[in-house]
């Protein structure tokens, strides 16, 4: 062979190889999110695993910090015009997602506008409700959902005397267990993690009560919040009373609460059902059951609301990528991904396929309570009081209401002053966002 | 006071040796104040997508919002307990600090350590040694009868702040006052020993007198500090609650900005924070500093 065949030869096999790749590289698609530790690893797996599905498509998740974070930076790089195709929001971001139509990129649009079968009938509508607009289009893609529960400590409950497969089941049943756990010198009966989703949201949707005007703010932008009714009252007075003897202690906004219980230092907890996995590794003998409600109330319990987040698809990404965002969203929807994802970290399974998967394959009966937030969630038909909500500003007026809800346990306020003065607060802001957003 | 007067022939040398300085308070300063007042004055949502000009709005929002008002008190509180007690306890420091003959650098290295820890690392530690249910902290207090949960008293989530804005402050301005200490003469105070005048009369006619750059220095440094570095800290231990009880101003710039997207609002926030700090600033100037000898 001479010299210059050899040059031709190799040149033509460079190319033929550079054409080959062209084809080959997958195209690459940027999925922020918020899950770290142990659940940022079961992420990581998911995209691993369909990039290992398929040739065409590279999802690469990129962690981006704490909830706020995660979506403050996704909307800095939508301004700068650098954004990811996909990122996940918690749930109290959803009336700004929701609002920026110019940004995101509708699941049910996004999926019919790539020819991907999407039945939204198989979803479990207390997930996709709260996602889904008043026509029920689903908006954005329920990725990890939970809902609170009440856990209880047996060791405690045996401790003061009490029947620990007996879990209380109402309000009353509730204080007068707290009573007996703190005469047995426990140092608290009852606290709460998430305030405002478990004692106000929560227990609006169960009481089948609204929480603000214009379906919880479903129907439009014009949304008031109205919180400030007689049940609600009615708690935060028992709460106050409770809170005098520790019957119930205020444990701190967000999750903070949960240190009270893992450290054995409260009897009951009010808490999401995907903090199993860590009071299993604090190594609380715990019992699990729906959350408490007023037996009074004709009707009640409805569904819980759920909290976590979802997968926003946002606009302006290069077109080509829309594609693998369908098929990945088609490939997380299948039975055994969603029961995987479900059964690996406490996180509700989306679908009734994924549950009845879960079910058969024996995974309730070897994990006693992992089934009583499904359970709470799917009683009932969703109505528009349970549906979930859809305020502006809304992590902002969380704050709010937890901030009064302090102010009225230390009895600086009635529970009635504190909660017109949440309304009050809110309402501005919501004022705000409407104007902002119009 | 003294000063040596340098001239140059030219303009351009002095103005290529500012042109650092200049460039940083332009882009880091100027710029971003340029950025709050515009913003201030328009409403928009968060993805920038609708943007209007809404004038004095955002202010007017503010004036009338009554949480505004009580924030603002809280601030004054904060900041004047959080330079009372950094500059006191940093002078006592260092003054105790410079008494010591034998193993001097031990402790002065061990007293400006703090200042290394990180904020965030920090809040951590004071959220872990007063938290309400299995800090410390908090049952050595129970001991000795005191209820402490930050999470519902607010004047104990108050103490809280001040104390872990103080924790890294207290460093710093030991490091002053001990190097202006180390620079009044010794025969000064020998002279005053002599004339039988005590370790605390000394301190009193002569080091405290003699260190008064220095603690107006310290005093607008730690003023500033409180107004405007101090929302990690909250951000870390109270969310600026319980209730309102903790929401200072820049936490509330802080909070709106970046967690509740509310642009303007944070904007006209900054702007009226900005301010307020300026007027603080320019009454130090003005009345403190008259009483201050070089």
């Amino acid at each position: 062979m001479s010299l210059k065949s050899v040059f031709k030869f190799t040149a033509s096999a460079l190319l033929s190889l550079a054409a080959l790749s062209a084809q080959a590289a997958p195209i690459k698609i940027q999925w922020w999110h918020a899950m770290n530790g142990p659940l940022g690893e079961k992420v990581e797996k998911l995209a691993k695993d369909f990039n290992a599905s398929q040739t065409a498509y590279e999802i690469d998740p990129v962690f981006k910090g704490t909830y706020p974070e995660a979506m403050t930076g996704a909307i800095a790089a939508f301004r700068a015009h650098q954004q990811p195709a996909i990122v996940q929001v918690f749930e109290v971001g959803t009336a700004t997602m929701m609002a920026a139509k110019g940004a995101v990129y509708p699941v049910y649009q996004l999926m019919k506008d790539e020819g991907q079968p999407f039945d939204e009938k198989s979803f479990i509508p207390a997930v996709t409700s709260y996602y889904s607009d008043t026509q029920g289009n689903l908006l954005s893609f329920p990725f990890n959902s939970s809902t609170p529960v009440l856990y209880i400590n047996k060791t405690q409950f045996t401790k003061a005397g009490l029947d620990p497969s007996k879990l209380p089941a109402t309000w009353p049943e509730v204080e007068a267990d707290a009573k007996k756990l703190r005469a047995a010198g426990i140092a608290c009966g009852l606290t709460t993690a998430w305030p405002s989703w478990v004692l106000v949201e929560n227990f609006h949707a169960l009481h089948n009560l609204p929480l603000g005007t214009m379906e919880n703010g479903f129907a439009g932008l014009g949304t008031r919040l109205e919180i400030n009714d007689p049940l609600e009252v009615k708690l935060w007075t028992e709460l106050t009373a409770m809170q005098k003897d520790k019957e119930f202690d205020y444990g701190g906004r967000a999750d903070s609460a949960q240190a009270k219980f893992d450290s054995g230092n409260c009897g009951m907890m009010m808490e999401s059902s995907a903090s199993r996995a860590a009071i299993i590794a604090a190594k609380i003998d715990y019992a699990m059951g729906p959350l408490p409600y007023m037996p009074e109330v004709k009707g009640a319990p409805l569904n819980s609301i759920i909290g976590g987040a979802t997968l926003w698809v946002l606009k302006g990404v290069p077109k080509e990528q829309y594609k693998g965002v369908a098929e990945f969203f088609s490939y997380l929807s299948k039975p055994e991904v969603q029961a995987w994802w479900h059964q690996n970290t406490g996180y509700l399974p989306i679908t009734n396929a994924a549950y009845e998967l879960s079910k058969s394959q024996g995974f309730y009966d070897k994990n006693p309570g992992a089934d009583v937030a499904i359970k709470q969630m799917t009683r009932g038909t969703p109505t528009p009081n349970s549906r979930g909500l859809r305020f502006g500003s809304f992590l902002q007026i969380r704050d709010i209401i937890e901030g009064q809800l302090e102010v009225v346990l230390t009895g600086k306020k009635t529970p009635q002053q504190g909660l017109d003065d949440a309304v009050t607060q809110s309402n501005a802001l919501l004022a705000q966002f409407e104007a902002a957003n119009k | 006071m003294q000063a040596k007067r340098v001239t140059f022939q030219r303009t351009a040398l002095p103005l290529a040796l500012l042109a650092p300085q200049l460039a940083v308070t332009g882009i880091f300063f100027l710029w971003p104040a340029y950025q709050a007042m515009r913003q201030s004055l328009y409403q928009e949502d968060a993805f920038g997508l609708k943007v209007v000009f809404s004038g004095l709005t955002n202010f007017y929002d503010l004036a009338v919002d009554p949480t505004y008002l009580a924030s603002l008190l809280t601030t004054l509180v904060f900041s004047l307990s959080v330079a009372a007690v950094s500059l006191s306890f940093g002078l006592l420091l260092a003054v105790l600090a410079d008494g010591v003959g034998r193993g001097s650098k031990f402790y002065q290295l061990f007293l400006v350590w703090p200042y290394a820890v990180a904020p965030a690392v920090s809040g951590v530690l004071w959220v872990y040694m007063f938290d309400p249910s299995i800090g410390p902290i908090t049952k050595l207090l129970r001991v000795v009868g005191i209820d402490w949960n930050h999470q519902i008293h607010s004047g104990q989530a108050l103490a809280l702040i001040v104390m872990a804005s103080c924790a890294k402050q207290i460093a710093y301005n030991f490091l002053f006052f001990l190097a202006g200490l180390q620079s009044i003469p010794k025969s000064l105070l020998e002279a005053a020993a002599l004339d039988a005048a005590g370790p605390i009369r000394r301190f009193f006619t002569i080091q405290f007198p003699l260190l008064t750059p220095t603690s107006f220095f310290l005093l607008v440094v730690n003023m500033v500090y409180a107004f405007f570095e101090t929302f990690g800290v909250i951000d870390a231990t109270t969310y600026g609650g319980p209730g309102q009880s903790t929401n200072i101003l820049v936490y509330r710039v802080f909070n709106d900005g970046f967690k509740n997207q509310r642009i303007g609002a944070s904007a006209a926030e900054s702007v009226v924070l900005l301010a307020i700090v300026a007027v603080f600033t320019f009454i130090q100037f003005r009345y403190v500093e008259r009483k201050v000898e070089y």
